[in-house]
């Protein structure tokens, strides 16, 4: 075996061991689930997983197994297969992987647990409202969809009124499927779990203001799996306490996420799962650090509005209020903060062909931006999980004239 | 107004919204889609007027939306940032698609108008809770409109425009009836002119002019066309080329009915006239069938679909999907299989707005007519 380079050795974060651990018994009991009669339930990315925790339901997360197909490299294939069965390409990549891979158990993990309900809340597109639609027919599941109205330019109280009404429909939903009472004491705790396992990762992505930032957006990428998939319990703070402690350590022993840190950038958008490893190496040859992203931030983006003593009624606020849930000039004003807490010099605008509320409106976020702050940015058009739409000649000729801008400023 | 003006009116509306302003003294309220609660803004003294695109080429709106957003959402914003709708007064976005989502936040920040009011509608539709707020926003976005165009919205007003809301769906509903029993009357692109021209209008005018045409149409002596016609139903978001009905017909078809937002998802649909009007214009919008971006439940469309068929005694369906419509073409599969199933012949053509239908589009469907 060729001896392992000490200068990279030192760079690896350890806590992604212990991470890989947690996420494959988690998949391993939901796999096994069946039979032990707990429960399973879809539930989308954005959706309040909470209530599930309280329930002792298993959460499974189509869009985490659509990036799991994208990191796999199984996704031209699978959207092929979803072409077949209808699906125009054109659709979102994770909805059309993961429809592929339901009646036949094909994709990474072999399909996904059959779910016993689902859980589709629209705060992140219209597109899970499609997709889940699909899901609960082929699987015959009772599907349960929490509609957030959409923020333009307010959060009306007559839309608090209706996603308030909707979290207790949703509660009743569970008592009926779960067939049992739902425990309000339970869920304080498992409300103080989430808010304590956000502020966490809010503190683990807050380190990369220091510099040189000892992780990197693709870093943040894979550990964002935890906040998203078990939000709500005591895994998820003790993951995250341990994975900042190794930040600060890092900062402290001046590792950074590469190893010559001079231009800092911000990642908008859903990685490109199937090529991170090549971005974020093409990047550090410039000596370009994606020091922090609008993706992974979006699970701890709205702390703002959640009182965590009172956590059921004020999550319908922080619920609708999600990044994606929002005009794009909030977008733009919340962009602007990340590039002044992190001191981002540069902004790097995936345009995913998969996803239109995210990507629609990337022009006029990114002229607010250049006029605001006169910072260079970069947009590359391609998808998050269909390798098909991904030209690397293109997008390096277009990274490598980016890179020489920022090295210009 | 004859048929022929209504086609012209197609070509040139904002023409039309200026002589209306001028000639009228209205004011014109542009609106997307067929969840506009229209009604609201006629009883609030303006005429409601629907934006569809007039153009094919597209440069300015380049700038601010990608290649893979939808051909309607990208000709809109075309129009708007050439100028073509400084006539309007203000402007009216209902929630609908994620692209119609993003199309408002763009236009918002880029195409300045009097006003500019999101009208977001539950995305669910079955549901108590849904009900209460579908309601709420109807008031909420009446008090915009009482705001931004300085009126008080009257019951009065707002009973006048139910029972004129009514008398004109009526009418439309009539005239396609006239046509299911002798499709020779009116050519189908005689038909959806006048469906489409009914959101741009005036409405008093157009209540007029469709008695007018009901008139000149039952006293046309023309026996029923005897000529055998296969019978479609055409399936989508809307269709708006007139050439599309033109080549039907020429290959010895004949559109009997749709499911299309600026077809029977417009018309269809009575208003309570009794009721409090506001909860009138909730119900219609919680019961018509939906736009596959709403919800309101796991097989309405494809039993809707499958109704219509069979009581409209039609041969075939024809889905007509915009390129990059994401709710449509994600329903397509499932409704295609209910077709199916039952044996109805089917055949999907993606379109992009005001780009000609194509030869090899046109070929494909003339074999498919030949098939069924």
């Amino acid at each position: 075996m060729a001896e392992k380079d000490p200068e990279k050795e030192k760079r690896k974060i350890k806590a992604v061991a212990r991470m890989k651990e947690i996420m494959t018994t988690y998949y391993i009991e939901a796999k096994m689930a069946e039979g032990t009669g707990k429960k399973v339930a879809w539930i989308t990315s954005g959706g309040p997983v909470e209530p599930l925790i309280v329930m002792d339901v298993i959460p499974i997360y189509p869009e985490n197994h659509g990036a799991m197909i994208g990191a796999s490299k199984m996704g031209a294939d699978l959207c092929e297969k979803a072409e077949i069965m209808g699906f125009s390409r054109d659709l979102c990549s994770y909805a059309r992987s993961d429809i592929a891979c339901a009646p036949i158990n094909a994709g990474p993990i072999g399909g996904l647990p059959k779910p016993d309900m689902l859980i589709c809340c629209n705060n992140i597109c219209g597109t899970v409202l499609k997709w889940y639609e699909i899901q609960a027919r082929h699987f015959n599941a009772p599907l349960f969809i929490l509609d957030t109205p959409f923020c333009h330019t307010e959060f009306s109280k007559e839309a608090k009124k209706y996603v308030l009404k909707q979290l207790y429909e949703y509660i009743a939903f569970l008592e009926r499927n779960c067939g049992k009472p739902f425990d309000y004491d339970k869920m304080k705790e498992v409300g103080r779990l989430s808010v304590e396992g956000q502020r966490l990762w809010r503190a683990v992505l807050d380190t990369a203001a220091h510099k040189p930032s000892p992780l990197s957006a693709f870093d943040a990428f894979f550990h964002l799996a935890m906040i998203v998939t078990l939000r709500g319990t005591q895994v998820v703070v003790d993951y995250y306490a341990a994975l900042l402690n190794e930040m600060n350590e890092r900062i402290t022993a001046g590792i950074g996420a590469i190893p010559n840190e001079r231009y800092r950038l911000l990642w908008d958008n859903l990685p490109i799962w199937y090529r991170t490893k090549w971005l974020s190496e093409k990047f550090a040859s410039y000596d370009a650090c994606l020091v922090a992203d609008t993706y992974t931030s979006a699970w701890c983006g709205v702390l703002k509005y959640i009182d965590e003593n009172d956590f059921l009624n004020t999550i319908a606020e922080a619920y609708s209020r999600i990044y994606l849930n929002i005009g794009i000039d909030q977008m733009a004003d919340e962009i602007l903060s990340i590039v002044d807490r992190y001191d981002v010099n540069g902004i790097v605008m995936h345009s995913n062909r998969s996803c239109k509320p995210y990507s629609l409106g990337q022009y006029d976020i990114q002229k607010i931006i250049r006029e605001k702050r006169g910072i260079p940015s970069l947009i590359i058009e391609a998808d998050m999980v269909d390798e098909r739409s991904f030209t690397e000649s293109q997008i390096e000729t277009r990274i490598d004239a980016f890179m020489e801008v920022m090295r210009g400023t | 107004m004859n048929i022929e003006d209504l086609h012209n009116l197609q070509n040139d509306p904002y023409n039309y919204a200026l002589r209306l302003k001028k000639e009228g003294g209205k004011k014109v309220v542009g609106y997307f889609c067929s969840y506009t609660p229209e009604e609201l803004i006629f009883a609030a003294g303006a005429t409601p007027f629907r934006i569809f695109g007039t153009r094919s080429t597209i440069n300015l709106a380049d700038a601010h939306l990608q290649s893979y957003c939808c051909s309607p959402v990208r000709i809109a914003l075309e129009e708007a940032l050439s100028g073509k709708t400084t006539v309007l007064d203000g402007i009216v976005f209902p929630h609908t698609c994620d692209s119609i989502q993003r199309l408002s936040d763009i236009w918002r920040l880029n195409v300045p108008l009097p006003f500019h009011i999101d009208v977001v509608l539950p995305v669910k539709l079955n549901s108590e809770s849904a009900r209460e707020y579908m309601i709420d926003v109807l008031h909420k976005f009446m008090k915009e409109l009482e705001k931004n165009l300085e009126v008080k919205i009257t019951e009065e007003a707002l009973r006048h425009a139910i029972a004129l809301y009514n008398k004109i769906r009526e009418s439309i509903k009539t005239i396609s009836d006239m046509r299911l029993i002798n499709p020779s009357l009116l050519k189908g692109s005689d038909f959806y002119s006048i469906v489409k021209s009914s959101m741009i209008m005036d409405r008093n005018d157009l209540a007029q002019i469709l008695s007018h045409i009901i008139q000149d149409l039952g006293a046309k002596k023309e026996t029923p066309d005897v000529t055998f016609r296969k019978r479609l139903v055409l399936t989508g978001a809307m269709c708006n080329h007139p050439d599309f009905y033109q080549i039907v017909e020429d290959g010895g078809g004949v559109v009997v009915w749709d499911d299309l937002c600026t077809g029977s998802r417009y018309f269809e649909g009575q208003l309570d006239s009794t009721g409090d009007p506001v909860i009138s214009i909730a119900e219609r919008y919680l019961h018509r069938i939906e736009c596959p971006a709403k919800h309101s439940g796991l097989s309405t469309r494809a039993e809707n679909l499958l109704d219509i068929v069979q009581n409209k005694n039609a041969d075939g369906v024809v889905f007509l999907i915009h390129k990059f419509c994401d709710p449509h073409s994600f329903d397509y599969p499932y409704l295609k299989k209910h077709l199916d199933n039952e044996r109805i012949p089917n055949t999907l053509i993606e379109m992009e707005d005001q780009a000609s239908i194509g030869e090899r589009l046109k070929t494909r469907f003339e074999a498919f007519l030949e098939m069924i």
